[in-house]
C-alpha cells in the first residue's frame, strides 16, 4: 500500500503548493491605489527606483507603486506575454527605439496632453527626445538621457610613447594613436589600439557621428527616408570605420569579446562608450584611464554624438483613478530633482534641459564629457530597432569577412533600411 | 597471463577516460577558478587567478537573494521529479504493454507535443496562469513540466525491454493492474527510472524561460533566473566572477542528486522479477 | 485498495482481452491525456491558427506561409538546423557509447568517471557559454593558443562565418555527450547478463559479443537517442543565443552563419513583435521535426512496432 500513501502525499502537497502560494491577493485598503512598473534588471536602477518608490510613497500616502524588474534578455518576451494575458504593468520603461512598434501593437498610450502637453514636453527636455516623437504625439517621459565620449587607457598610451595626458582629438589621430598602441602577431592582436566594432557602439557612430562629419544628415526631416547616401561623402564615412579594422588594423569585433572586456582587461588602449558604462568601467579597469570628448574631423570640426535613452510609457488600459496615479508618479520621476539623483547612484544623465548647464554636474570631470556630447547628440529615429541593426552589421560583416565591396554593400545597407521603414509606414 | 592481459587493457580503458576528462572538464574548471577571482582579475582572462579573492561569493551571500531562489529551486525540481517518474512511468508502462485502438495516435501525438519550442508556449501558457490567477506562485512554474513527453518516451523504450511472462504470471496470480505496474514492472526498469530522474531534476534546475516569464517578484524566482539578472544587460558591465560564483555553487545539489541515483543505475535490473 | 478491486471487477466480467486491455489502457491515461491536450496541445493549436493571421486584418490568410518560400534567412536557417542535426547527433551519440562501453569495462572509479562526463550536461549554459566564448576568441583564446604551440594555423572560430556553425556544434557535442552516456549506461545495465554467459561459453569475442549482443539489445536505446537528439537539436536556440547573442554580439551571426530555425523565430516573435510570422515558422519547424521522428522510428525500430 506504500503506492497509495505516495500518492495521496503528493496530491495534497500539490493542493496546498496551489492553494498556498496565491493567497496574499487583496489585502491592500480599499482607499489606496496600487501602480506597477516594470524595467529591466539593471542592478543600479532597480536598487534606485526602490529608493525613489520609498520617497514616493512617503509624499502621496494614497498611492502604493509596486516596482517589478525582468532580464534583459527576456524583457520583451515578459512584454508581449503580459500584453497577451491583458495583464500588463501600469507603467512600462522601455528602450526608446521600441516605441513606434509598442504603439502600433497597441501596448502604449499618449502621454496625456492635461497632463503635459508636447509643447511643455519639448520645453522641458532636451531637443534630442524630439526624436521619439511619433504621430505628433510623445508617448513616452525618460528620467535620463545617455550619450558617448572616448575613453583612453593613459598607461598604454604611456608604454606607446604617447602623451598619456593627450587623448586624440580628430579621428585621424585616433588611427595614428591606434597603429601606434596596436601589438600584432601577424593577424592576430596581442594588444588593440581600439575597441574597433559594429555591434555595440559602432552602429551608432557611423550615422549619427561620421556621417553628419561627413556633410550628411542621416535621416530626412519627417524621417521618412534614409539618406546616409544622399552624397558621395555617405560611403566615404561608412568605409573610414571600416578600414580601421581592415586597412589600419587598429582593433577587431572578436578581440577579447566584448569592448566593456577589452577595455577593461587594460589590453585595449581606446573605446567609445556610453555613460552608462561608467561604473562598469570605474569597477572593473585596474589602471588610468581618462574620457574625452568623441573625435572631430579636423580641429574645430562640427562635433557630434549619439543620444539615447530608457523611457516612461503608460500602457494602454490605464485610466480613471489608477491614471491619475500614475501621472502623478511620472510626474515625481521626470522631476529635476529626481533626475539629479539618478544620475548621482545611476550615472545617467539629466534629461531636461535646464539641468544641461548645472554647474554642480558639471563640476565632475567625467560628466562633464557626456555632458558636453549630449549637446550635440542626436537619437536614431528608430522604427524597428532590431532589424535595423541587423542590417547595419551584416552590411559591416560582408566587407570585413566576405570581401564584398564596400560601395555595394554601403547601397544595399541603405535600401534594406529603407524597406524596413516602408515597410512600417505602409500599414 | 589472461590477467595479466585484462590488466593492461584496462590501463589503456583508464588512459583513455582521462584524456576524455582533461577535455570535458577543462571549461568547467575554468568556471570555478574564475569564480574566485576579483573582477579586474577576471578580465585577465587567465587560467588561474592571480589572487585567491571570494568577493563573488561574500556577494552572492550578502547582496543577493541565492539562498531562497536555491530553495525554489529545489522545491520545484523535487516536486516535479516526482511527479514524472510516477506519471512517465505509467504512460510509459502502458504504452509498451499494452494493445489498444489508438496506441499509435496518441504516442506521437504525446511525442509531438516535445516539437514545439518552448519560446512559443509561453505566451499561451502566460494566458492560462493569468486567467487561473498562477502567475509568480509554483505551481505555475511547475506546471507546464509535470508530465514531459521525454520521460512517456524514454520509459516506453525500457519497459518495451521487459520481458512479459513476468507480467503475465503475475496476472495469472490475480494480481490487479496497477499492483502489476507497481510491484513488478517498475522495479525492472530501476536504471531507466534512475536516469529519469537525474535528467527531470536537471531539466527543471536549469529550466530558465517559463520561470523567467512566470515569476514576477524576486522571492519566487528560480536559481537559473536569479543567475541571469547578473548576466544580461543592455550595455555590458556584467559582474561575471558572480555569476561563475553562481553557477559553480548551482552545480553541487546536481551532483548530490547524480550521486544518490548513479547508485541505482549500478545496480541494474534483478532479473529475476517480482518474487 | 480500489485497485485489486477494481481488477477483480473486470476480470469478473466476461470480456476479449483486447477490450480489458484497453479499457485499463484509457484508464491510467486518463489524465496524462488531458493533460497534454489541456497544456500542450491546445497551446500548439493555439499557435498554428495564429500562424495564418496577419496583424491588423480580420480572417484567415496563407500570406506569412507565401512570405516564408522566398525568405532567404529563414531557408539558410532551415540548412543551419539540418546540418547542427547531422553533425552533432551522431557524434555525441559514438562518443556516448564509447565512454559508457569503457566506463563499463574498468573496476574502479566508475563513478568518479560517470560524474565527470556528465559535468558539461549539468552545467548553466550562461557561465560554461562565457568560457566557450573566451576558448573561442581568434586573437588570445585557448584554442589559438595551442594551435600556436603546435605551429598550426590559427583559427578564427566563431567569427568566420565557414567555421561558426561547426564551433557551436562542437560546444554542444561537449555537452550532450555526457546525456548519451548516461542513456546508454541504463541502456546496457538492461542487457541480461546471460546472453554474454552463454556467448563466453560458445568461445565468441567480445568484438563479435559487442555486434551480436550489445548492439543489437540497445536498439530501443539508440532509437530514443536519436529521436531525442533529432527533437533537441532541432530546435536548439540557448546555446547559439549564449555563444553569439548578448549586448556586442548578433544573434545567429556572423552573416547568419550560426542562425536555427527556433533563433529565427525568437528573432520575429519577440525581437521583431511578428508574432504571426513566428508561428508559420513554429509550424514549418514542427512538420519537419515530426518527418524526421517518423522517419528515424520506421527505420531504427526494428523489433518494436510503433
Amino acid at each position: 500500500m506504500r503506492i497509495e500513501k505516495l500518492v495521496t502525499a503528493l496530491m495534497i502537497v500539490l493542493v496546498l503548493l496551489l492553494a498556498g502560494c496565491k493567497s496574499d491577493e487583496a489585502s491592500s485598503d480599499s482607499d489606496e491605489v496600487t501602480i506597477t512598473y516594470w524595467q529591466y534588471t539593471f542592478p543600479a536602477k532597480v536598487e534606485e527606483i526602490a529608493r525613489l518608490i520609498e520617497k514616493f510613497e512617503e509624499e502621496n500616502p494614497g498611492i502604493k507603486v509596486e516596482a517589478q524588474d525582468f532580464p534583459y534578455d527576456q524583457y520583451n518576451d515578459k512584454i508581449t506575454a503580459a500584453m497577451h494575458a491583458n495583464k500588463a504593468p501600469d507603467i512600462l520603461n522601455i528602450y526608446y527605439g521600441w516605441i513606434p512598434n509598442f504603439v502600433k501593437l497597441d501596448y502604449i498610450q499618449p502621454i496625456p496632453e492635461d497632463f503635459m502637453s508636447t509643447e511643455e514636453i519639448e520645453d522641458y527636455y532636451l531637443p534630442m527626445i524630439q526624436t521619439s516623437k511619433f504621430d505628433d504625439k510623445y508617448y513616452t517621459l525618460p528620467t535620463a538621457v545617455r550619450s558617448l565620449a572616448l575613453f583612453w587607457n593613459k598607461e598604454l598610451f604611456e608604454e606607446a610613447g604617447l602623451d598619456p595626458e593627450q587623448p586624440p582629438v580628430t579621428w585621424d589621430e585616433l588611427v595614428d594613436n591606434g597603429i601606434k598602441t596596436t601589438i600584432r602577431d601577424g593577424d592576430r592582436y596581442e594588444q588593440a589600439g581600439f575597441a574597433w566594432n559594429i555591434s555595440a557602439q559602432g552602429q551608432h557612430v557611423i550615422p549619427q557621428v561620421l556621417l553628419r562629419q561627413y556633410g550628411i544628415e542621416p535621416y530626412s526631416e519627417d524621417q521618412l527616408t534614409v539618406q546616409w547616401n544622399e552624397k558621395p561623402q555617405g560611403v566615404d564615412a561608412f568605409k573610414f570605420w571600416i578600414d580601421m579594422t581592415t586597412d589600419h588594423k587598429i582593433g577587431d569585433a572578436d578581440f577579447m569579446d566584448t569592448p566593456v572586456t577589452s577595455f577593461s582587461s587594460g589590453r585595449t588602449a581606446m573605446v567609445i562608450d556610453g555613460s552608462f558604462n561608467i561604473s562598469a568601467y570605474k569597477e572593473n579597469a585596474d589602471f588610468d584611464w581618462g574620457v574625452t570628448t568623441l573625435p572631430v574631423l579636423e580641429e574645430g570640426g562640427l562635433e557630434s554624438n549619439f543620444g539615447s535613452y530608457w523611457t516612461n510609457a503608460i500602457t494602454k488600459d490605464v485610466s480613471g483613478e489608477k491614471l491619475e496615479a500614475v501621472q502623478k508618479f511620472l510626474e515625481f520621476l521626470i522631476s529635476e530633482e529626481t533626475q539629479r539623483d539618478w544620475l548621482e547612484n545611476v550615472g545617467e544623465l539629466p534629461a531636461a534641459a535646464s539641468l544641461a548647464e548645472d554647474e554642480d554636474i558639471k563640476s565632475d570631470p567625467i560628466y562633464a564629457v557626456f555632458l558636453e556630447g549630449l549637446e550635440v547628440a542626436h537619437a536614431t529615429p528608430f522604427v524597428h530597432e532590431e532589424k535595423e541593426r541587423d542590417i547595419v552589421i551584416n552590411a559591416v560583416e560582408k566587407v570585413t569577412l566576405h570581401n564584398t565591396d564596400v560601395e555595394e554593400a554601403f547601397n544595399q545597407m541603405v535600401e534594406e533600411l529603407q524597406e524596413v521603414r516602408d515597410e512600417f509606414y505602409d500599414d | 597471463m589472461l590477467t595479466k592481459r585484462v590488466k593492461i587493457s584496462n590501463i589503456f580503458v583508464h588512459l583513455f577516460l582521462w584524456i576524455g576528462i582533461v577535455f570535458v572538464a577543462f571549461p568547467f574548471l575554468w568556471m570555478i577558478l574564475s569564480s574566485f577571482k576579483s573582477l579586474p582579475d577576471f578580465y585577465q582572462f587567465g587560467l588561474l587567478p592571480e589572487k585567491l579573492d571570494i568577493s563573488s561569493y561574500k556577494y552572492i551571500f550578502a547582496e543577493t537573494e541565492y539562498v531562497r531562489w536555491y530553495a525554489n529551486s529545489f522545491l520545484i525540481a523535487v516536486t516535479v521529479t516526482i511527479t514524472n517518474l510516477l506519471f512517465c512511468g505509467l504512460i510509459g508502462y502502458t504504452f509498451a504493454k499494452f494493445d489498444f485502438k489508438g496506441k499509435r495516435i496518441w504516442f506521437v501525438v504525446i511525442l509531438s507535443t516535445m516539437m514545439i519550442p518552448t519560446e512559443m508556449l509561453v505566451i499561451p501558457w502566460y494566458v492560462i496562469s493569468s486567467e487561473l490567477n498562477w502567475i509568480d506562485s509554483y505551481w505555475g512554474i511547475m506546471f507546464p513540466g509535470i508530465i514531459e513527453a521525454f520521460g512517456v518516451f524514454l520509459m516506453r523504450q525500457f519497459f518495451s525491454g521487459v520481458p512479459n511472462d513476468t507480467l503475465d504470471a503475475a496476472r495469472i496470480d490475480g494480481m490487479g493492474e496497477f499492483r502489476i505496474w507497481w510491484k513488478i514492472a517498475m522495479p525492472q526498469v530501476k536504471a531507466a527510472l534512475s536516469a529519469l530522474g537525474i535528467l527531470t531534476f536537471l531539466g527543471n534546475w536549469n529550466a530558465y524561460l517559463w520561470p523567467v516569464i512566470v515569476t514576477t517578484t524576486s522571492d519566487m524566482r528560480t536559481l537559473p533566473v536569479g543567475i541571469s539578472l547578473y548576466g544580461t544587460s543592455d550595455a555590458g558591465g556584467i559582474q561575471w566572477n558572480t555569476i561563475m560564483g553562481m553557477s559553480t555553487l548551482a552545480v553541487v545539489p546536481m551532483i548530490i542528486v547524480f550521486l544518490i541515483f548513479q547508485t541505482r543505475i549500478v545496480e541494474g535490473i534483478s532479473l529475476t522479477g517480482g518474487k | 485498495m480500489g485497485q485489486k478491486n477494481k481488477a477483480g471487477f473486470f476480470s469478473r466480467i466476461p470480456m476479449k482481452l483486447k477490450t480489458r486491455q484497453a479499457i485499463i489502457a484509457y484508464l491510467f491515461l486518463f489524465i496524462p491525456i488531458l493533460f497534454f491536450v489541456g497544456i500542450r496541445i491546445s497551446p500548439t493549436l493555439y499557435a498554428f491558427s495564429m500562424s495564418f493571421t496577419v496583424r491588423g486584418e480580420i480572417g484567415y490568410t496563407i500570406e506569412n506561409y507565401v512570405k516564408l518560400v522566398s525568405d532567404e534567412e529563414f531557408i539558410r536557417s532551415i540548412v543551419n538546423t539540418l546540418l547542427y542535426f547531422i553533425i552533432t547527433v551522431p557524434i555525441q551519440l559514438a562518443i556516448g557509447l564509447i565512454i559508457a562501453l569503457a566506463i563499463e569495462r574498468v573496476n574502479h572509479f566508475k563513478w568518479f568517471y560517470r560524474i565527470m562526463f556528465f559535468l558539461p550536461y549539468m552545467t548553466s549554459i550562461v557561465a560554461v557559454s562565457w568560457v566557450w566564448r573566451l576558448m573561442y576568441d581568434p586573437h588570445n583564446g585557448v584554442l589559438n593558443q595551442v594551435l600556436k604551440f603546435l605551429h598550426l594555423p590559427q583559427q578564427d572560430w566563431l567569427s568566420d562565418p565557414k567555421q561558426a556553425l561547426l564551433s557551436v556544434s562542437a560546444m554542444l557535442i561537449w555537452q550532450m555527450i555526457g546525456f548519451s552516456m548516461l542513456i546508454f549506461l541504463a541502456g546496457l545495465k538492461g542487457i541480461p547478463q546471460q546472453f554474454y554467459d552463454a556467448a563466453k561459453i560458445d568461445g565468441a569475442s567480445k568484438w563479435k559479443m559487442f555486434w551480436k549482443i550489445t548492439f543489437p539489445l540497445l536498439n530501443p536505446t539508440i532509437v530514443f537517442l536519436t529521436v531525442i537528439g533529432a527533437i533537441q537539436t532541432l530546435q536548439i536556440f540557448t546555446q547559439i543565443a549564449n555563444l553569439t547573442g548578448g549586448s556586442s554580439g548578433s544573434l545567429g551571426g556572423p552573416l547568419n552563419s550560426t542562425s536555427s530555425i527556433a533563433v529565427y523565430m525568437y528573432k520575429t516573435g519577440f525581437r521583431e513583435y511578428n508574432l504571426e510570422y513566428a508561428s508559420a515558422i513554429t509550424v514549418v519547424l514542427f512538420v519537419l521535426i515530426l518527418i524526421v521522428t517518423l522517419i528515424q522510428l520506421k527505420v531504427l525500430n526494428r523489433s518494436y512496432e510503433l
